[in-house]
Protein backbone atom coordinates (compact mmCIF):
# COMPACT_ATOMS: atom_id res chain seq x y z
CA UNK A 1 0.00 0.00 0.00
CA UNK A 2 2.72 2.41 1.03
CA UNK A 3 4.67 1.24 -2.00
CA UNK A 4 1.71 2.04 -4.27
CA UNK A 5 1.35 5.49 -2.77
CA UNK A 6 5.03 6.06 -3.29
CA UNK A 7 4.81 5.07 -6.95
CA UNK A 8 1.81 7.32 -7.51
CA UNK A 9 3.57 10.16 -5.75
CA UNK A 10 6.77 9.70 -7.70
CA UNK A 11 4.88 9.59 -11.01
CA UNK A 12 2.97 12.71 -10.13
CA UNK A 13 6.09 14.62 -9.13
CA UNK A 14 7.80 13.45 -12.32
CA UNK A 15 4.93 14.70 -14.47
CA UNK A 16 4.82 17.97 -12.54
CA UNK A 17 8.56 18.35 -12.99
CA UNK A 18 8.17 17.71 -16.72
CA UNK A 19 5.46 20.33 -16.96
CA UNK A 20 7.62 22.78 -15.07
CA UNK A 21 10.64 22.15 -17.28
CA UNK A 22 8.45 22.54 -20.36
CA UNK A 23 7.08 25.85 -19.12
CA UNK A 24 10.52 27.22 -18.37
CA UNK A 25 11.69 26.08 -21.79
CA UNK A 26 8.77 27.74 -23.49
CA UNK A 27 9.03 30.96 -21.54
CA UNK A 28 12.74 31.48 -22.03
CA UNK A 29 12.58 30.54 -25.69
CA UNK A 30 9.56 32.66 -26.59
CA UNK A 31 10.62 35.82 -24.89
CA UNK A 32 14.36 35.85 -25.37
CA UNK A 33 15.64 39.08 -26.83
CA UNK A 34 15.89 38.96 -30.62
CA UNK A 35 19.33 39.18 -32.17
CA UNK A 36 20.69 40.05 -35.60
CA UNK A 37 20.64 36.58 -37.12
CA UNK A 38 17.24 35.60 -35.79
CA UNK A 39 15.21 36.54 -38.81
CA UNK A 40 17.27 34.25 -40.99
CA UNK A 41 16.74 31.35 -38.59
CA UNK A 42 13.03 32.10 -38.43
CA UNK A 43 12.70 32.13 -42.21
CA UNK A 44 14.49 28.79 -42.43
CA UNK A 45 12.12 27.27 -39.87
CA UNK A 46 9.08 28.78 -41.54
CA UNK A 47 10.21 26.98 -44.64
CA UNK A 48 10.49 23.67 -42.77
CA UNK A 49 7.28 24.06 -40.83
CA UNK A 50 5.08 26.00 -43.23
CA UNK A 51 6.11 25.59 -46.84
CA UNK A 52 6.83 21.87 -46.55
CA UNK A 53 3.45 21.27 -44.87
CA UNK A 54 1.63 23.05 -47.69
CA UNK A 55 1.25 20.04 -49.97
CA UNK A 56 -0.42 17.82 -47.40
CA UNK A 57 -2.65 20.67 -46.21
CA UNK A 58 -3.85 21.56 -49.70
CA UNK A 59 -4.47 17.94 -50.69
CA UNK A 60 -6.37 17.08 -47.51
CA UNK A 61 -8.33 20.32 -47.63
CA UNK A 62 -9.51 19.69 -51.15
CA UNK A 63 -10.68 16.16 -50.46
CA UNK A 64 -12.31 17.07 -47.14
CA UNK A 65 -14.14 20.00 -48.69
CA UNK A 66 -15.29 17.85 -51.59
CA UNK A 67 -16.52 15.03 -49.40
CA UNK A 68 -18.40 17.33 -47.00
CA UNK A 69 -20.10 19.05 -49.93
CA UNK A 70 -21.07 15.68 -51.36
CA UNK A 71 -22.59 14.49 -48.08
CA UNK A 72 -24.36 17.76 -47.40
CA UNK A 73 -25.71 17.87 -50.91
CA UNK A 74 -27.20 14.37 -50.91
CA UNK A 75 -28.88 14.93 -47.54
CA UNK A 76 -30.04 18.49 -48.14
CA UNK A 77 -31.36 17.68 -51.62
CA UNK A 78 -34.04 15.58 -49.95
CA UNK A 79 -35.50 18.74 -48.47
CA UNK A 80 -34.82 20.80 -51.55
CA UNK A 81 -32.31 22.86 -49.58
CA UNK A 82 -29.27 22.42 -51.82
CA UNK A 83 -28.48 26.11 -51.44
CA UNK A 84 -27.55 25.47 -47.82
CA UNK A 85 -24.52 23.43 -48.88
CA UNK A 86 -22.34 26.53 -49.02
CA UNK A 87 -23.19 27.83 -45.59
CA UNK A 88 -23.01 24.39 -43.96
CA UNK A 89 -19.62 23.78 -45.51
CA UNK A 90 -18.29 27.19 -44.52
CA UNK A 91 -19.50 26.97 -40.92
CA UNK A 92 -18.19 23.45 -40.38
CA UNK A 93 -14.82 24.37 -41.84
CA UNK A 94 -14.32 27.77 -40.25
CA UNK A 95 -15.45 26.80 -36.78
CA UNK A 96 -14.18 23.26 -36.35
CA UNK A 97 -12.64 21.25 -39.13
CA UNK A 98 -10.28 23.89 -40.47
CA UNK A 99 -8.30 24.51 -37.28
CA UNK A 100 -8.64 20.96 -35.94
CA UNK A 101 -7.59 19.05 -39.06
CA UNK A 102 -4.81 21.54 -39.73
CA UNK A 103 -3.69 21.07 -36.13
CA UNK A 104 -3.67 17.28 -36.47
CA UNK A 105 -1.82 17.36 -39.78
CA UNK A 106 0.53 19.94 -38.38
CA UNK A 107 1.33 17.72 -35.39
CA UNK A 108 1.96 14.80 -37.71
CA UNK A 109 3.91 16.60 -40.39
CA UNK A 110 5.76 19.46 -38.70
CA UNK A 111 5.66 18.43 -35.04
CA UNK A 112 7.23 15.02 -35.61
CA UNK A 113 9.97 16.59 -37.75
CA UNK A 114 10.78 19.14 -35.06
CA UNK A 115 10.96 16.48 -32.34
CA UNK A 116 13.13 14.14 -34.40
CA UNK A 117 15.48 16.95 -35.39
CA UNK A 118 15.97 18.30 -31.89
CA UNK A 119 16.19 14.79 -30.46
CA UNK A 120 18.94 13.89 -32.91
CA UNK A 121 20.77 17.12 -32.12
CA UNK A 122 20.62 16.16 -28.49
CA UNK A 123 21.81 12.59 -28.99
CA UNK A 124 24.71 13.72 -31.21
CA UNK A 125 25.53 16.24 -28.50
CA UNK A 126 25.15 19.23 -30.78
CA UNK A 127 23.12 20.95 -28.11
CA UNK A 128 25.80 20.53 -25.45
CA UNK A 129 28.49 21.69 -27.87
CA UNK A 130 26.49 24.81 -28.53
CA UNK A 131 26.28 25.45 -24.82
CA UNK A 132 30.06 24.95 -24.57
CA UNK A 133 30.59 27.54 -27.30
CA UNK A 134 28.43 29.95 -25.37
CA UNK A 135 25.51 29.73 -27.80
CA UNK A 136 22.17 29.35 -26.12
CA UNK A 137 20.38 26.43 -27.82
CA UNK A 138 17.06 27.69 -26.50
CA UNK A 139 17.62 30.84 -28.44
CA UNK A 140 19.14 29.38 -31.56
CA UNK A 141 17.21 26.12 -31.90
CA UNK A 142 14.01 26.27 -29.90
CA UNK A 143 12.81 29.87 -30.28
CA UNK A 144 12.75 30.01 -34.10
CA UNK A 145 10.78 26.76 -34.25
CA UNK A 146 8.19 27.94 -31.74
CA UNK A 147 7.70 31.24 -33.49
CA UNK A 148 7.63 29.64 -36.93
CA UNK A 149 4.87 27.31 -35.75
CA UNK A 150 2.81 30.12 -34.29
CA UNK A 151 3.14 32.19 -37.46
CA UNK A 152 2.59 29.35 -39.92
CA UNK A 153 -0.33 27.49 -38.37
CA UNK A 154 -2.95 30.26 -38.76
CA UNK A 155 -1.78 30.84 -42.32
CA UNK A 156 -2.04 27.13 -43.05
CA UNK A 157 -5.52 27.10 -41.50
CA UNK A 158 -6.63 29.97 -43.69
CA UNK A 159 -5.29 28.21 -46.76
CA UNK A 160 -6.97 24.98 -45.65
CA UNK A 161 -10.34 26.70 -45.29
CA UNK A 162 -10.16 28.44 -48.64
CA UNK A 163 -9.04 25.35 -50.53
CA UNK A 164 -11.70 23.23 -48.82
CA UNK A 165 -14.46 25.71 -49.63
CA UNK A 166 -13.39 25.81 -53.25
CA UNK A 167 -13.13 22.01 -53.26
CA UNK A 168 -16.68 21.87 -51.96
CA UNK A 169 -17.77 24.35 -54.58
CA UNK A 170 -16.28 22.24 -57.34
CA UNK A 171 -18.38 19.29 -56.19
CA UNK A 172 -21.61 21.10 -55.33
CA UNK A 173 -21.70 23.64 -58.14
CA UNK A 174 -19.65 22.31 -61.03
CA UNK A 175 -20.43 18.66 -60.64
CA UNK A 176 -23.79 18.28 -58.90
CA UNK A 177 -25.16 21.46 -60.40
CA UNK A 178 -26.45 23.40 -57.42
CA UNK A 179 -26.73 27.12 -57.94
CA UNK A 180 -23.52 29.13 -57.75
CA UNK A 181 -25.25 32.27 -56.52
CA UNK A 182 -27.08 30.36 -53.79
CA UNK A 183 -23.88 28.68 -52.71
CA UNK A 184 -22.08 31.96 -52.10
CA UNK A 185 -24.94 34.14 -50.89
CA UNK A 186 -26.11 31.52 -48.41
CA UNK A 187 -22.59 31.46 -47.05
CA UNK A 188 -22.20 35.23 -46.93
CA UNK A 189 -25.55 35.66 -45.21
CA UNK A 190 -24.66 33.47 -42.29
CA UNK A 191 -20.89 33.62 -41.82
CA UNK A 192 -19.84 36.31 -39.37
CA UNK A 193 -16.44 37.92 -39.48
CA UNK A 194 -15.57 37.60 -35.81
CA UNK A 195 -17.79 34.74 -34.70
CA UNK A 196 -16.76 32.33 -37.43
CA UNK A 197 -13.59 33.51 -39.14
CA UNK A 198 -12.01 35.26 -36.14
CA UNK A 199 -12.69 32.59 -33.54
CA UNK A 200 -11.53 29.87 -35.93
CA UNK A 201 -8.24 31.70 -36.36
CA UNK A 202 -7.96 32.10 -32.60
CA UNK A 203 -8.30 28.34 -32.29
CA UNK A 204 -5.55 27.90 -34.85
CA UNK A 205 -3.21 30.11 -32.84
CA UNK A 206 -3.99 28.19 -29.65
CA UNK A 207 -3.33 24.85 -31.36
CA UNK A 208 -0.12 26.18 -32.87
CA UNK A 209 1.24 27.22 -29.48
CA UNK A 210 0.42 23.88 -27.88
CA UNK A 211 1.54 21.62 -30.72
CA UNK A 212 4.90 23.31 -31.33
CA UNK A 213 5.47 23.49 -27.60
CA UNK A 214 4.87 19.75 -27.23
CA UNK A 215 7.05 18.99 -30.24
CA UNK A 216 9.97 21.08 -29.06
CA UNK A 217 9.78 19.86 -25.50
CA UNK A 218 9.57 16.19 -26.49
CA UNK A 219 12.66 16.64 -28.64
CA UNK A 220 14.50 18.51 -25.94
CA UNK A 221 13.52 16.04 -23.25
CA UNK A 222 14.09 12.89 -25.35
CA UNK A 223 16.30 10.03 -24.21
CA UNK A 224 19.43 10.59 -26.32
CA UNK A 225 19.26 7.17 -27.99
CA UNK A 226 17.78 5.95 -31.27
CA UNK A 227 14.93 4.35 -29.39
CA UNK A 228 14.36 7.43 -27.27
CA UNK A 229 14.03 9.66 -30.32
CA UNK A 230 11.55 7.24 -31.86
CA UNK A 231 9.48 7.23 -28.68
CA UNK A 232 9.62 11.00 -28.39
CA UNK A 233 8.44 11.44 -31.99
CA UNK A 234 5.52 9.11 -31.39
CA UNK A 235 4.67 10.95 -28.19
CA UNK A 236 4.65 14.26 -30.04
CA UNK A 237 2.12 13.06 -32.58
CA UNK A 238 -0.07 11.23 -30.05
CA UNK A 239 -0.03 13.89 -27.34
CA UNK A 240 -0.30 16.69 -29.88
CA UNK A 241 -3.33 15.16 -31.58
CA UNK A 242 -5.13 14.29 -28.36
CA UNK A 243 -4.48 17.72 -26.89
CA UNK A 244 -5.74 19.43 -30.05
CA UNK A 245 -8.97 17.45 -29.96
CA UNK A 246 -9.51 17.92 -26.23
CA UNK A 247 -8.65 21.61 -26.36
CA UNK A 248 -11.02 22.08 -29.27
CA UNK A 249 -13.93 20.91 -27.15
CA UNK A 250 -13.16 23.35 -24.38
CA UNK A 251 -12.44 26.21 -26.77
CA UNK A 252 -15.75 25.59 -28.51
CA UNK A 253 -17.48 25.44 -25.15
CA UNK A 254 -15.93 28.75 -24.15
CA UNK A 255 -16.45 30.48 -27.49
CA UNK A 256 -19.88 29.29 -28.58
CA UNK A 257 -21.42 27.72 -25.51
CA UNK A 258 -24.20 29.87 -24.06
CA UNK A 259 -23.28 29.71 -20.41
CA UNK A 260 -23.44 32.43 -17.84
CA UNK B 1 18.87 24.20 -50.34
CA UNK B 2 19.92 27.72 -51.24
CA UNK B 3 18.92 30.39 -48.73
CA UNK B 4 17.51 32.43 -51.63
CA UNK B 5 15.09 29.70 -52.67
CA UNK B 6 14.05 29.23 -49.05
CA UNK B 7 13.36 32.91 -48.66
CA UNK B 8 11.39 33.10 -51.88
CA UNK B 9 9.21 30.13 -51.02
CA UNK B 10 8.59 31.40 -47.49
CA UNK B 11 7.61 34.76 -48.94
CA UNK B 12 5.22 33.09 -51.37
CA UNK B 13 3.79 30.99 -48.55
CA UNK B 14 3.15 33.99 -46.31
CA UNK B 15 1.53 35.89 -49.19
CA UNK B 16 -0.65 32.89 -50.00
CA UNK B 17 -1.70 32.67 -46.36
CA UNK B 18 -2.58 36.35 -46.17
CA UNK B 19 -4.43 36.10 -49.46
CA UNK B 20 -6.41 33.17 -48.08
CA UNK B 21 -7.32 35.26 -45.02
CA UNK B 22 -8.52 38.07 -47.26
CA UNK B 23 -10.61 35.61 -49.28
CA UNK B 24 -12.14 34.33 -46.03
CA UNK B 25 -12.97 37.85 -44.91
CA UNK B 26 -14.29 39.25 -48.18
CA UNK B 27 -15.66 36.31 -50.12
CA UNK B 28 -16.81 33.94 -47.40
CA UNK B 29 -18.07 36.27 -44.70
CA UNK B 30 -19.28 38.76 -47.30
CA UNK B 31 -18.02 41.90 -45.64
CA UNK B 32 -18.43 44.79 -48.04
CA UNK B 33 -15.48 47.10 -48.19
CA UNK B 34 -15.85 50.81 -48.67
CA UNK B 35 -18.38 53.22 -47.16
CA UNK B 36 -21.47 51.52 -45.81
CA UNK B 37 -24.75 52.47 -47.40
CA UNK B 38 -27.00 54.78 -45.48
CA UNK B 39 -29.21 53.24 -42.85
CA UNK B 40 -31.38 54.41 -40.01
CA UNK B 41 -32.83 53.02 -36.85
CA UNK B 42 -36.42 52.15 -36.01
CA UNK B 43 -37.91 50.55 -32.92
CA UNK B 44 -40.80 48.16 -32.64
CA UNK B 45 -42.52 46.78 -29.55
CA UNK B 46 -43.82 43.25 -29.62
CA UNK B 47 -45.73 41.27 -27.02
CA UNK B 48 -43.66 38.19 -27.97
CA UNK B 49 -40.58 37.81 -30.13
CA UNK B 50 -40.07 34.08 -29.42
CA UNK B 51 -37.06 32.90 -31.35
CA UNK B 52 -36.11 36.15 -33.08
CA UNK B 53 -32.36 36.61 -33.05
CA UNK B 54 -29.96 39.48 -33.39
CA UNK B 55 -28.94 40.05 -37.00
CA UNK B 56 -32.17 38.42 -38.12
CA UNK B 57 -33.64 39.65 -41.38
CA UNK B 58 -36.08 42.51 -41.77
CA UNK B 59 -37.88 42.11 -45.03
CA UNK B 60 -40.61 43.73 -47.04
CA UNK B 61 -42.40 41.80 -49.77
CA UNK B 62 -39.74 39.12 -49.43
CA UNK B 63 -36.82 41.45 -50.02
CA UNK B 64 -34.34 42.02 -47.21
CA UNK B 65 -34.39 45.70 -46.29
CA UNK B 66 -32.52 45.63 -42.98
CA UNK B 67 -31.64 43.61 -39.93
CA UNK B 68 -32.37 43.23 -36.24
CA UNK B 69 -29.81 45.27 -34.38
CA UNK B 70 -30.75 44.53 -30.79
CA UNK B 71 -33.50 42.96 -28.71
CA UNK B 72 -34.27 44.13 -25.19
CA UNK B 73 -37.17 43.86 -22.81
CA UNK B 74 -39.27 46.55 -21.17
CA UNK B 75 -40.05 44.86 -17.85
CA UNK B 76 -42.71 47.32 -16.68
CA UNK B 77 -44.94 46.63 -19.69
CA UNK B 78 -43.70 43.12 -20.39
CA UNK B 79 -42.91 44.03 -23.97
CA UNK B 80 -39.94 43.19 -26.12
CA UNK B 81 -38.29 46.17 -27.79
CA UNK B 82 -36.60 45.34 -31.06
CA UNK B 83 -34.14 47.77 -32.57
CA UNK B 84 -34.15 47.60 -36.35
CA UNK B 85 -31.55 48.85 -38.74
CA UNK B 86 -33.20 49.76 -42.03
CA UNK B 87 -31.11 50.22 -45.17
CA UNK B 88 -31.65 53.31 -47.24
CA UNK B 89 -32.53 56.86 -46.37
CA UNK B 90 -34.96 58.17 -43.79
CA UNK B 91 -38.41 58.73 -45.20
CA UNK B 92 -38.81 55.55 -47.19
CA UNK B 93 -41.46 54.06 -44.90
CA UNK B 94 -44.94 55.48 -44.13
CA UNK B 95 -45.71 56.22 -40.48
CA UNK B 96 -48.39 53.53 -40.28
CA UNK B 97 -46.05 50.75 -41.40
CA UNK B 98 -46.80 47.51 -39.60
CA UNK B 99 -44.33 44.89 -38.39
CA UNK B 100 -45.00 41.18 -37.97
CA UNK B 101 -42.77 38.39 -36.78
CA UNK B 102 -42.79 35.60 -39.33
CA UNK B 103 -41.07 32.28 -39.80
CA UNK B 104 -39.04 31.27 -42.82
CA UNK B 105 -40.47 28.00 -44.02
CA UNK B 106 -41.71 25.47 -41.51
CA UNK B 107 -38.64 25.28 -39.28
CA UNK B 108 -36.71 28.29 -40.51
CA UNK B 109 -35.42 31.30 -38.66
CA UNK B 110 -37.74 34.03 -37.41
CA UNK B 111 -37.69 37.32 -39.22
CA UNK B 112 -39.57 40.58 -39.25
CA UNK B 113 -41.88 41.38 -42.12
CA UNK B 114 -42.78 45.02 -42.73
CA UNK B 115 -46.09 45.99 -44.30
CA UNK B 116 -46.06 49.57 -45.57
CA UNK B 117 -49.13 51.62 -44.83
CA UNK B 118 -50.64 54.50 -46.76
CA UNK B 119 -49.86 57.44 -44.48
CA UNK B 120 -48.43 60.60 -46.03
CA UNK B 121 -46.15 61.05 -43.03
CA UNK B 122 -42.95 59.02 -42.98
CA UNK B 123 -41.14 57.26 -40.17
CA UNK B 124 -38.15 59.24 -38.93
CA UNK B 125 -34.90 57.96 -37.45
CA UNK B 126 -35.55 56.48 -33.98
CA UNK B 127 -39.34 56.27 -34.40
CA UNK B 128 -41.46 53.44 -33.04
CA UNK B 129 -43.51 51.17 -35.23
CA UNK B 130 -46.84 50.98 -33.42
CA UNK B 131 -48.79 48.49 -35.50
CA UNK B 132 -47.10 45.24 -34.51
CA UNK B 133 -48.00 41.61 -34.29
CA UNK B 134 -45.84 39.25 -32.26
CA UNK B 135 -44.75 35.75 -32.99
CA UNK B 136 -47.25 32.93 -32.96
CA UNK B 137 -46.26 30.65 -30.13
CA UNK B 138 -47.57 27.14 -30.56
CA UNK B 139 -48.16 26.58 -26.84
CA UNK B 140 -50.32 29.71 -26.59
CA UNK B 141 -52.36 28.67 -29.62
CA UNK B 142 -52.98 25.25 -28.17
CA UNK B 143 -53.81 26.77 -24.80
CA UNK B 144 -56.30 29.12 -26.48
CA UNK B 145 -57.90 26.28 -28.35
CA UNK B 146 -58.23 24.18 -25.22
CA UNK B 147 -59.91 26.97 -23.21
CA UNK B 148 -62.33 27.73 -26.06
CA UNK B 149 -63.28 24.12 -26.49
CA UNK B 150 -63.71 23.87 -22.73
CA UNK B 151 -66.00 26.94 -22.67
CA UNK B 152 -68.39 25.47 -25.19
Amino acid sequence: MIQLLRIVGARFLERLGGLGRASVLWGTAMFGLPRRDDLRLLVRQMYNVGVLSLAIIVLSAFSIGAVIALQFYTQLARFGAEDAVGLGLALVLLRELGPVVTGLLFAGRAGSAITAEIGLMKSTEQLSSMEMMGVDPLHRIVAPRLWAGIICMPLLTAIFNVVAIYGGMVVAVEWLGSDRGGFWSGMQDVVELWDDVGKGMLKAVAFAIVVTWIAVFQGYDAEPTAEGIGLATTRTVVTGSVVVLAMDFFLTLGMYGDFG
Amino acid sequence: MQMRTVEISVGAFVLAGILALIVLVVRVSGITLGPAEGSYTLYAEFNDVAGLRKRGKVSMAGVTVGRVEDISVDPSHGLAIVKLEIDGNVGSLPADTGARILTEGLLGARYIGLMPGADEEKLADGDYITDTQGALVLENLIGDLVTRLGAK
